[in-house]
C-alpha cells in the first residue's frame, strides 16, 4: 500500500515538473513564466519528496526530507517576489492578449 | 524501487535539457535567471532521487545545499545584477 503511494507520489511529482518546464517555454512574458516556474515545480518537489519520505528507511530521514520542501517553498517565494518586483521596477510591462 | 527513482531522475535531467533551450532564447536577463531557480528546484529533487536509488544519505546534504545557493543567487541577481541598461525587449 504504501509502496503504491510512493510510486504515485513519484510520478505525479514528475508530472508537475514537466507542467513547469512546459509553462517556461511556453508562456509569454517574465511574469507567467515566473508564475509557472514558482508553483508547479515546488508542487512537484513536493511531491517527489513526500513519495521517497514514505519509503525511507527510519523517521530522522524521512524528516530531514520533508524539510527540505519548507526552505525551498520560502526561498522560491522569496526570489520570485524579488525577481518580479525588479521586473515591474525596470519597466517591463505584463502581457496582454490585445496588446500589440 | 530504486528503478524508478532513476527513471524519473533521468526524466528531471531530460527536462532540465529541454528548459536550457528556453534560456538561450529568452529575451530578458529575468528568464536566464528563471533557469537557475530551475535548477535549484529540479537539481535538488534530482539529487534526493539519487540519494535514495543509491541509497547514499550524502546526497540529501548536497540538495540541500544546492536549494541554499539557487535562494542566494536568485535574491542577488534582483538585488545588484540587473540592471536597466541590458534590459531586453519583451
Amino acid at each position: 500500500m504504501i509502496e503504491w503511494l510512493s510510486v504515485a507520489l513519484l510520478v505525479v511529482g514528475a508530472f508537475f515538473f514537466f507542467a513547469g518546464t512546459l509553462g517556461l517555454l511556453r508562456f509569454p512574458d517574465v511574469y507567467s513564466r515566473l508564475h509557472a516556474l514558482a508553483k508547479a515545480d515546488n508542487l512537484g518537489l513536493g511531491c517527489v519528496l513526500m513519495g521517497l519520505a514514505l519509503q525511507a528507511d527510519n523517521l530522522a530521514a524521512a524528516l530531514k526530507l520533508l524539510l527540505i520542501w519548507p526552505l525551498v517553498l520560502a526561498a522560491s517565494a522569496g526570489v520570485s517576489f524579488a525577481i518580479a518586483r525588479r521586473a515591474h521596477a525596470l519597466g517591463i510591462r505584463p502581457w496582454r492578449k490585445d496588446a500589440p | 524501487m530504486s528503478t524508478l527513482a532513476l527513471a524519473v531522475a533521468l526524466f528531471l535531467l531530460a527536462n532540465l535539457v529541454v528548459a536550457l533551450i528556453a534560456a538561450a532564447r529568452g529575451p530578458t536577463p529575468a528568464d536566464r535567471m528563471l533557469m537557475a531557480m530551475l535548477f535549484g528546484t529540479t537539481g535538488t529533487a534530482v539529487l534526493v532521487l539519487l540519494a535514495a536509488a543509491v541509497s547514499s544519505a550524502a546526497l540529501v546534504d548536497v540538495a540541500l545545499v544546492l536549494a541554499l545557493l539557487a535562494a542566494i543567487g536568485g535574491i542577488a541577481f534582483a538585488k545588484r545584477a540587473w540592471h536597466a541598461e541590458e534590459r531586453g525587449h519583451d
